[in-house]
């Protein structure tokens, strides 16, 4: 320790010693899990302010839980967005198809067709029923778990797994990861690698929608470990000062890979109180609760369309496997927090809801899983005709230098011309792909 | 005065207005402000106030609010956004207040706008143009005058422009503004005002007597990728760009040494055509920039020279650079790589 001039004096006394806090999850591996701790408020407790309200306004429901769907398996409160049975149905058709398609592309990186994937499970709800809430239109910034959007908007299951397995048929050209999609024919942006970097970019696109008076808004979807970034702190910036129709979704699944929350700082405040200070509205809503996630998402796109401004919603939700396929929580927190989860699983409670209301039974749940599995089984077969990551069913070559500009300046052409030099040397003077 | 700009004067009916640099580029965003609505301009103190080098002077007035606006002091927010505007169909024009102050919005500009195309397979691009003043010479010290190119050099996917000229400015601006990919503008603040001998101490030159601060009223391009041959000769080729184009044309007047000048203007993608046909008929290369040097872009340039035209070299490539030190604030013209250390540079090169 330093010899401090003036130690006695009163303004450079600390008593005792400073001490640095790392931050430190309730459970590790092997804990018995006790998540009492975790606030569960009343369904159908939450007021509704005017959409179109002050900002601050939403400050009660910053620290609350907005919440819908009861133990009793019935909707209620203010924020029941009263959906019809059909679409209900619906959204428990994208659930099932999400969970069948996550299941799947887990095995086949299991079973080496390609290098990486990420699961959604239990946080469904967060980007299905949010996605429905916008319209097909809205342009989505999404982060690397928002399989649910593209899903909910119909997207091609093949292309998706021709992205996967990086095949002949990939239209991102075997550029990117598995699950970076890309579809602007689905308002659906470029997912980067890179994390948070969507978010200013949604504000962005927000602005041009607004600059152009189109009617259109755009929603982002970034994780609670990735709000740590500036660039999130940025977006939160330019979506108050600049109003910006702009929804911000912060998945708040307690883990960023085998970091918990409380290093992204959720041990002193909730990830919606972030909105306060930036005067952003805020929301924090049950993310395992469909028709919550929905109304919240459905609230601040109206906000958003009525030019009243952006809003920044937490959905409060639990990441029920490892990060990716690279990742094994085991190592690092307790496998009982998954069955503890005070919030159950999304797909559970919405088929209970339905169930409850008499627009559905268990029979015709089977019924529904067993079809989107076997949907998932054929649009893999057939992407799988495409080819596989790392069995020669790439791209052609040529592509590599395609796209890193609108016109290939003369080095990539130098460049593309060694390469397909290698290849050829390589095959013994055969046909370069 | 370039066969260029008289080509354009006849094109532009003789209207003979000449403007400094600062005037040039305010009349390309005004141009590109009225031709395409697409167009916004955007940055820290742009708006009502003009930009604190006034390059952005009257537009706010002229184009509304919601085309050239004040933004946050957050440079990865104003590259952020200008990426999701590009993703749009805009086509924005940002201003990082200087150079210095970039570095917070790198990722936005290295692995966001520069990859987008490539990472969506062409359904999304980034057509941005980031004017930023860079370059020291005007006692900014160590935060307002780096030359820090050689850094987006490196990154595929961005262009990388430096004008040093009026006309120029205005032509490369318009061209970058129109281009489909993202260009890193570099703007030499030390000739806002005028060319620039490179002697601190004598009085300072207006752009009027130039002739390359005769800029043609209305819309004209100076195409990306084309280097101009700022004097002709036999003694050596001088590759440069920026504030350096004058300083080295200044000690070469002062010496009699017959150099052919080629200011590169684009650093990415480079005008190799250019490079090689001087260098072999002149088989000697001099390239000199303000940037430290180690890893400068010199050092490209230097490694391009040696390993496309060595056997007409009849000298080793000679750099002038800046020194491998922060920019001093008190030692400025120290640290420049004034007439002192490219005279010296000639007069090796000359001796070889």
């Amino acid at each position: 320790m330093a010899d401090r001039p003036d130690a006695d004096r009163e303004a450079g006394a600390n008593k005792p010693t400073l001490r640095l806090h790392v931050p430190e999850p309730k459970f590790r591996p092997g804990d018995t899990v006790d998540f009492s701790h975790i606030q569960v408020s009343e369904p159908g407790a939450q007021p509704r302010p005017d959409e179109a309200c002050d900002a601050k306004e939403t400050a009660p429901l910053c620290h609350d839980l907005i919440r819908v769907l009861a133990d009793d398996n019935r909707a209620h409160g203010p924020w029941d967005p009263k959906l019809d049975p059909d679409t209900l149905r619906t959204m428990l058709g994208h659930f099932a198809l999400v969970r069948a398609f996550d299941e799947r592309m887990f095995r086949g990186q299991r079973q080496g067709k390609t290098s990486f994937y990420m699961k959604c499970t239990g946080e469904e709800a967060t980007s299905v029923a949010a996605a429905m809430a916008l319209a097909s239109d809205d342009m989505v910034f999404p982060s690397y778990r928002q399989q649910g959007v593209l899903i909910a908007r119909g997207y091609d299951l093949i292309e998706m797994i021709n992205q996967i397995y990086s095949n002949k048929g990939d239209k991102l050209k075997g550029r990117q990861l598995p699950i970076m999609y890309s579809s602007r024919e689905h308002s659906f942006f470029s997912i980067s690698g890179n994390l948070a970097t969507q978010t200013p970019q949604a504000v962005g696109w927000a602005m041009a929608s607004a600059i152009r008076g189109d009617s259109r808004i755009a929603a982002t979807w970034v994780g609670e470990g990735s709000t740590a970034e500036g660039d999130f702190h940025s977006a939160c910036t330019f979506a108050t000062v600049y109003n910006a129709p702009v929804i911000l979704n912060v998945i708040n699944n307690q883990w960023a890979i085998s970091s918990f929350s409380g290093f992204a700082g959720a041990e002193r405040t909730t990830f919606a109180a972030r909105a306060l200070g930036y005067g952003l509205a805020g929301l924090r809503v049950d993310g395992n609760d469909a028709l919550a996630v929905y109304a919240a998402q459905r609230w601040a796109a109206n906000r958003a369309r009525a030019n009243a401004g952006p809003t920044l919603i937490e959905y409060f939700t639990y990441r029920a496997e490892g990060h990716s396929t690279s990742d094994d929580p085991a190592g690092y927190r307790s496998a009982q927090e998954r069955e503890e989860w005070p919030l159950g699983d999304p797909i559970m409670r919405l088929k209970n809801h339905l169930i409850a209301l008499g627009e559905w039974d268990e029979e015709r749940q089977e019924a529904m899983d067993r079809e989107a599995a076997e949907r998932v089984k054929a649009a893999t077969k057939e992407a799988e005709k495409n080819g596989i990551l790392g069995h020669g069913m790439h791209q052609p070559f040529r592509t590599m230098f395609e796209d890193v500009f609108e016109e290939l300046p003369w080095h990539l052409k130098e460049q593309a011309e060694q390469a397909t030099r290698e290849r050829l040397i390589k095959f013994h003077g055969g046909r370069p792909q | 005065m370039s066969a260029e700009v008289k080509e354009n004067q006849a094109a532009h009916s003789g209207t003979e207005r000449r403007l400094n640099m600062i005037e040039a580029i305010n009349d390309a965003l005004d141009i590109m402000l009225e031709r395409d609505p697409d167009v916004i301009v955007m940055g820290e103190d742009v708006g009502y106030f003009g930009g604190v080098f006034r390059c952005t002077a009257g537009l706010q007035k002229k184009h509304g609010k919601t085309r050239v606006f004040d933004t946050p002091i957050s440079e990865c927010g104003i590259i952020g956004v200008a990426v999701g505007m590009g993703a749009y169909g805009l086509r924005p024009v940002p201003e990082i207040q200087f150079a210095d102050y970039i570095y917070p919005g790198l990722d936005q500009l290295i692995s966001e706008a520069a990859r987008l195309r490539y990472r969506s397979a062409t359904e999304y691009i980034a057509p941005m143009t980031v004017r930023s003043p860079f370059g020291g010479g005007i006692f900014g010290g160590q935060t307002h005058s780096q030359s820090p190119e050689a850094l987006f050099t490196h990154v595929s996917g961005l262009k990388t422009v430096i004008p040093s000229t009026p006309y120029d400015a205005k032509g490369l601006l318009i061209s970058c503004i129109e281009d489909n990919d993202p260009v890193i503008f570099f703007e030499p603040k030390r000739i806002y005002n005028g060319p620039f001998s490179g002697y601190y101490d004598k009085p300072a030159e207006p752009w009027k007597r130039h002739p390359q601060s005769v800029v043609p009223e209305g819309y004209y391009k100076i195409p990306l990728g084309k280097a101009r041959t700022v004097t002709e000769g036999d003694a050596m080729t001088v590759l440069t760009y920026g504030t350096m184009v004058h300083v080295v044309e200044a000690v070469c007047r002062e010496k009699g040494v017959e150099a052919e000048i080629l200011d590169l203007r684009t650093l990415v993608p480079i005008d190799i055509e250019a490079i090689e046909a001087s260098v072999e008929r002149t088989g000697k290369c001099l390239i000199v920039h303000e940037a430290t040097r180690t890893s400068g872009f010199g050092a490209e340039l230097s490694a391009l020279v040696t390993e496309r035209c060595f056997y007409h070299l009849e000298a080793p490539v000679e750099r002038v650079t800046g020194f491998d030190t922060p920019y001093p604030h008190s030692l400025e013209w120290a640290y420049f790589p004034g007439p002192v250390r490219i005279g010296e540079a000639i007069d090796k090169l000359l001796k070889d």
